[in-house]
């Protein structure tokens, strides 16, 4: 499939010189590349699910590794593997079992979240594989007996699948590709009208009458605060220009176009403005699995203020923002240092920077990151397309989207055993541990009798072990 | 490659179709200069690492962003090896719109041959850009390429836009960041043409020389040096020209927008070779054709170009600083060069870097991939390429280390070039430091054949290198050899003096690779050939520096520029006030320029600047004239001053009625009478001179004002004589009587401190009008 080749290796190079940028625009072009991919892949008869799941991990792992900035790529690529593996599954207790939960129960599942016959199908595959996690809050609420979820094992599933059903294969194997696609659509769905979802609960949010306080731009702010305003709400917004690309100055702009009584201050006026302020909402750039936010640079100071005055902290963000991974030196390796001359003019302080003397070595240094990291215990609420959470949530919400499996998008895993050796403080002989590998994928594939793709963290600490 | 016919571009395109052509560049993969050798001997300049990626990858992925959809990269020097990395790079499979084809040639000794090579091939079909294979930016090209079209659908003379950017020197040095020569640029501030370009003004006399016509056609002038910008309000009224300067800062970016006519322009003048020195200038000074060069004036963005070590130095540290974000080691812009990891300071690694607990890198450093650093060992301002060793105890300071370099324990690098494949070795006996220079070898993968320099300071420094595996062997220098500052070594020889000096003819004409070299003595062979086994001699030729290149050494080497020069400069500038002055706004134009007549200039180096300079002048002639000159003489050179101040008539006789004033002071005088008759001997004496400016009666206005003006300020010594000098000026024919009724005239509406001489003049004034109304009366009867 050239063409799909093509059309990956152009997106790469689209990331990889920033040329798409904004979790948006990223997840939703991420999306369709993924569609694409899977439409073009070429079913084998056995194992449908895990050749999708291979090619999918293929052209995921050089996308995340082409930006690894932008988060929102990550998540996609990770929500569709999710996708995979569920409709997978349900297709498979489908076929096993005739489906033997109750209709009923399926939609009261998973039916405040979307009523379609193709989630809840991944409704009854994520109940499937409820043993292997923690039952979830919702699950507990909801009361699914644990016996109609019908723990099945992954492996003996296929097995019985590749024995008894070949009449129906043909039609199944295009089921499947068809449900996956049929999910990815209702997907990139989703990141296209998250803005309006969210900003159906902005009148739960902003009362009559109240001041906000946001920084920067964000669309998902804007569409916020603009849809409040058409549900009549009056209120005042104090919008922090955002240094240093100033897009709060666009955003005051847009506020003001849409009738909206907006001040517009400096970011160091936040601390001074904030006991005026009724809330504070920000957008973000991605939501880590802690509940901590990546944002743009000012927000954590924003956070600290509000903290300091009880003020409500509101991020608002699409659920492709939610990224299942935890924040390690977020300030360092979740950050994009951007170009200096956003600070000022090259030109201007090209004195200071005369490598010719001082030792060759410039007394100036100008450095200009693009984010934040937000610790989650100063935000109060993060409203995403599906409601309003609090931030030791997040992890749940993570589990609904997120198989576990997923986390560490990579076909070979010998980088995370090295990963995790690393953490340990061992060294290992790299050819040993490959022959090793190759030996225990071996043998895990000859006893699961279907080939490994992605070690679990046992598997993984059993390596380590070995 | 092949040659598409049919393109050749006509000038009657309209607009319409020529919006259509796709945006194409030039890009010329040689620089055809020699500041890069000795390692230009071997590879190309354009394929040097810059910071882990070549050099020519920072270009096209510039062209690519700005949306230029077919480059031509012409490659002369080393093209094959050019061609070769094209081939295998991502550029030529890339898709999308960007196709890159490259054009050779052999026989191309500068831009303007290149040029020829490429309209004769005739696929440039549209405006396009022109840039050198060295140039990294990050410029949007979008502004100035709107510009450029808007300008030649009004005039389409307007045949190229360069890009240039505010930069400023080192106050101390007047040298750039990029350690390139100086260029002087005249730009009108209103419609942004270039009228006057200069590079390489020399040091100790900064003067230009602009032509009258060029000063009277624009009202205010922004003169761009490399460091400064002087604007001229000139006021074109009868008597002064204030010059105003304003000191600014620019930049040649070497980026330009040019026009399909600029390559037949090239073919027309066969001996362009030079784009600025022949091309622009040509243009600027052929007035017959009339072409316009526009400039177009970048802020934030980055531009830069790499045309010696110094700027290769500052324009990595750059790059390491993200001025050229996003074409910086993390974002994997050119998509072939591995993963970096960027972490606090600006320490960029890759991600198989086996690099010791103890070892230390310091800020702004990169590591390449497969590079190992030993213990203890610290690292700072330097870029180290991939697979390195670096071994124990090793020092590495504002160095750039290319990929297969092996360092061994102990040795210590600071501001040094290492080229590929050089292995160092310290042995016990003898320190080995390199500072301030450059180790350069080139890859064994070129020709076998390496290349290093290195220099020491003040002290011995002592450059054990030693190949540890026999082919790598191809320098080494010896125990206990200095090796004197700022020279470079290689195993290939020096070409001979008789080559180095037509080098020197046209240095930057020169191409980048002289063809026989080899064949030619060694100038210099420092050390003998030991046995290989032995491992402590060392092999190779000094480079020595070119005479009177040692200045250029310290200007354009990697090093930062010694401590004493830099005393030496700011000694000389406390002395010479009008060169140090760092402030922006007032600096006196003293000193800064030279208005010359015709273009044609003035020998010796004085200052004209405005009318009190030219009366001093003047003034000056009026002495020699004094001493006995031929008056035919002085009027002729009074003419000449005339000219070249653009003074009017009246200015001159002005001037010149005061010089004649000043002379009779001059004389010994007792009393106000005596004194009386000097001036009437000295006017009689000179009657004849300045009747030669008095001929109409606003001139003799103006030397009435003049003389009033002089009584009332320099020479009160006139003041009680001023009736009767005026008679006498009356009597003697040279002031008529209607200029000094018109004079009184002028003065009627003047407050009273105005009107002293003309009171003191009334009995004079009196009599002329009963003169006049008598004849007037006469002539009616």
């Amino acid at each position: 499939m050239p063409d799909v080749q093509a059309l990956v290796n152009d997106f790469v190079l689209k990331l990889k010189r920033r040329k798409i940028e904004g979790s948006h625009a990223s997840a939703r072009h991420t999306a369709e590349l993924l569609r694409s991919v899977i439409s073009h892949q070429r079913m084998p008869y056995m194992n449908q699910a895990g050749a999708l799941i291979d090619a999918v991990k293929a052209v995921g792992e050089q996308l995340i590794a082409a930006n690894h900035v932008e988060l929102a790529v990550g998540n996609i690529v990770r929500r569709v593997l999710h996708i995979i593996r569920e409709e997978d599954l349900s297709s498979t207790a489908t076929g096993i079992e005739g489906l033997g939960i109750s209709a009923g129960s399926d939609d009261d599942d998973e039916g405040q979240r979307e009523d379609r016959p193709a989630l809840s199908a991944a409704a009854l595959a994520a109940a499937a594989r409820s043993t292997l996690r923690a039952p979830s809050l919702q699950t507990l609420l909801e009361d699914i007996p644990d016996s109609a979820a019908a723990p099945q094992p992954p492996s003996s599933g296929g097995d019985s699948e590749g024995k008894s059903k070949s009449a129906d294969k043909n039609l199944r194997s295009r089921k499947l590709k068809h449900d996956v696609i049929e999910a990815i659509n209702e997907l990139i769905q989703d990141i296209d009208t998250c803005h309006e979802q969210i900003s159906e609960q902005a009148v739960e949010h902003i009362h009559q009458n109240e001041v906000i306080l946001t920084l920067g731009r964000s669309r998902t702010v804007k569409e916020f605060l603009c849809a409040a305003k058409e549900k009549n709400r009056s209120f005042r917004v104090f919008v922090a220009e955002g240094a240093p690309r100033y897009q709060g100055h666009v955003l005051a702009k847009e506020l003001v176009g849409k009738g909206i009584q907006t001040t517009v201050i400096t970011d160091s006026a936040v601390f001074a403005m904030i006991s005026r302020v009724n809330m504070v909402i920000v957008g973000s750039h991605a939501i880590m699995a802690n509940g901590g936010v990546i944002a743009p640079v000012g927000i954590n100071m924003v956070a600290l203020a509000a903290q300091r005055h009880a003020v409500p902290f509101v991020v608002v963000a699409g659920s492709h923002k939610l990224c299942p991974l935890y924040p390690h030196n977020p300030e360092v390796l979740l950050n994009d240092l951007k170009n200096p001359s956003d600070l000022m003019d090259f030109g201007e302080f090209s004195d200071c920077m005369d490598f010719g003397s001082h030792g060759g070595s410039p007394l100036l240094h100008v450095v200009n990151p693009a984010f934040d990291y937000v610790p989650p215990k100063l935000v109060s609420l993060f409203i995403t397309d599906t409601g309003g959470h609090n931030p030791s949530y997040m992890y749940r919400l993570i589990a609904d989207y997120y198989s576990a499996d997923d986390l560490v998008v990579k076909r070979s895993y010998l980088l995370s055993v090295l990963l995790m050796t690393g953490t340990l403080g061992i060294r290992i002989n790299l050819k040993k541990l490959r022959t090793a590998e190759e030996n225990f994928a071996n043998s895990i594939g000859c006893w699961c009798n279907k080939p490994v793709e992605a070690p679990s963290s046992k598997t993984l600490a059993f390596i380590v072990q070995i | 490659m092949a040659p598409k016919k049919g393109h050749r571009f006509s000038s009657s395109e309209d607009p319409e179709e020529l919006a259509r052509v796709p945006l194409q560049a030039i890009l010329l993969a040689d620089s055809f200069a020699t500041k890069f050798r000795p390692i230009t001997l071997e590879r190309p300049k354009v394929l040097l690492p810059l910071v882990n990626a070549p050099m020519i990858d920072y270009t096209l992925a510039w062209l690519e962003s700005v949306g230029v959809e077919e480059a031509f990269v012409f490659c002369c020097a080393h093209s094959q090896q050019v061609k070769d990395y094209l081939n295998k790079s991502q550029w030529m499979k890339q898709p999308g719109t960007f196709t890159v084809q490259p054009i050779e040639s052999h026989d191309s000794i500068g831009a303007g041959d290149a040029l020829r090579v490429i309209y004769n091939l005739g696929v440039i079909r549209g405006d396009f850009v022109l840039v050198s294979g060295d140039t990294v930016s990050n410029m949007s090209l979008k502004e100035a390429l709107q510009e450029h079209k808007e300008r030649r659908k009004k005039d389409p003379l307007a045949v190229m836009t360069m890009v240039i950017k505010h930069s400023k020197p080192s106050s101390l040095t007047h040298q750039t960041r990029l350690g390139n020569d100086e260029i002087l640029m005249a730009i009108d501030p209103d419609t942004k043409e270039l009228l006057y370009y200069e590079d390489k003004t020399d040091q100790s006399q900064r003067f230009i020389t602009l032509d009258k016509m060029l000063l009277a056609s624009t009202p205010t002038l922004h003169l761009h040096n490399d460091k400064q910008l002087y604007r001229f309000p000139i006021l074109m009224r009868k008597r002064l020209i204030p010059v105003v300067l304003f000191l600014e800062i620019l930049k040649d970016c070497y980026i330009d927008i040019c026009s399909p006519e600029v390559l037949s322009l090239f073919t027309d003048n066969f001996d362009y070779q030079h784009l600025r020195r022949h091309f622009v200038k040509g243009l600027l000074v052929d007035d017959l054709m009339g072409y316009k060069i526009f400039t177009h004036e970048i802020h934030s963005s980055y531009a830069a170009r790499i045309d010696n070590f110094r700027s290769y130095d500052t324009i990595s540290k750059d790059i390491i600083q993200r001025w050229t974000y996003p074409m910086v080691p993390d974002v994997q812009y050119f998509g072939n060069c591995s993963q970096m990891k960027l972490d606090r300071l600006g320490i960029y690694k890759a991600p198989e870097v086996d690099q010791s607990r103890t070892a230390q890198i310091r800020a702004f450093s990169l590591i390449g991939n497969g590079t190992t650093i030993g213990d203890h060992s610290v690292i700072s301002y330097s870029v180290i390429g991939q697979s390195c060793s670096i071994g124990r105890n090793v020092s590495i300071q504002g160095s750039y280390i290319w990929d297969n370099v092996i360092i061994e324990d102990d040795c210590k690098l600071s501001h040094a070039l290492v080229c590929d494949g050089v292995h160092m070795r310290y042995t016990h006996t003898h320190m080995l430091s390199v500072k301030f220079s450059f180790i350069i070898f080139c890859s064994k993968a070129y020709m076998m054949q390496k290349a290093i320099s290195a220099s020491v300071v003040n002290d011995f420094f002592l450059v054990d290198l030693i190949a540890w595996v026999p082919e790598l062997l191809m320098v080494e220098v010896g125990q206990k050899i200095v090796i004197p500052a700022y020279s470079k070594v290689s195993l290939l020889p020096q070409p001979s003096k008789q080559d180095s000096d037509e080098e020197l003819e046209y240095a930057d004409a020169n191409s980048g690779v002289v063809e026989s070299p080899y064949r030619k003595p060694p100038r210099k062979r420092v050390f003998c050939i030991l046995l290989i086994k032995v491992g402590i001699s060392g092999v190779g030729y000094i480079w020595s520096t070119t005479e009177g290149g040692h200045e250029e050494e310290w200007r354009q080497s990697i090093a930062p520029i010694p401590a004493e020069k830099l005393m030496e400069f700011s000694l000389s500038a406390h002395t010479d006030l009008g060169v140090s002055n760092q402030d922006v706004n007032s600096l006196p134009a003293s000193g800064e320029l030279q208005l010359g007549s015709e273009g044609t200039g003035f020998d010796d180096g004085e200052d004209y600047k405005d009318s009190a300079d030219f009366e001093k002048e003047l003034e000056a002639t009026f002495q020699r004239a004094l001493a006995g000159v031929n008056p035919d003489n002085v009027i002729l050179e009074i003419n000449s001053l005339r000219l070249s101040y653009n003074m009017a008539h009246a200015d001159c006789a002005g001037s010149l009625f005061y010089s004649i004033m000043k002379s009779a002071l001059s004389a010994p005088f007792s009393s106000n009478r005596e004194l009386l008759l000097n001036t009437g001997k000295e006017l009689s004496r000179w009657k004849d001179l300045l009747k030669n400016y008095l001929k109409t009666i606003d001139e003799e206005i103006e030397v009435l004002l003049k003389f009033e003006e002089m009584c009332l300020e320099t020479t009160k010594e006139f003041a009680p004589l001023f009736s009767a000098i005026l008679n006498h000026l009356y009597e003697k024919d040279i002031l008529s009587e209607d200029a000094i009724l018109s004079w009184a005239e002028e003065k009627e509406g003047a407050d009273e401190s105005d009107k002293i001489f003309v009171k003191q003049s009334e009995p004079f004034l009196k009599l002329s009008t009963y003169k006049e109304n008598n004849l007037k009366t006469l002539c009616a009867g």
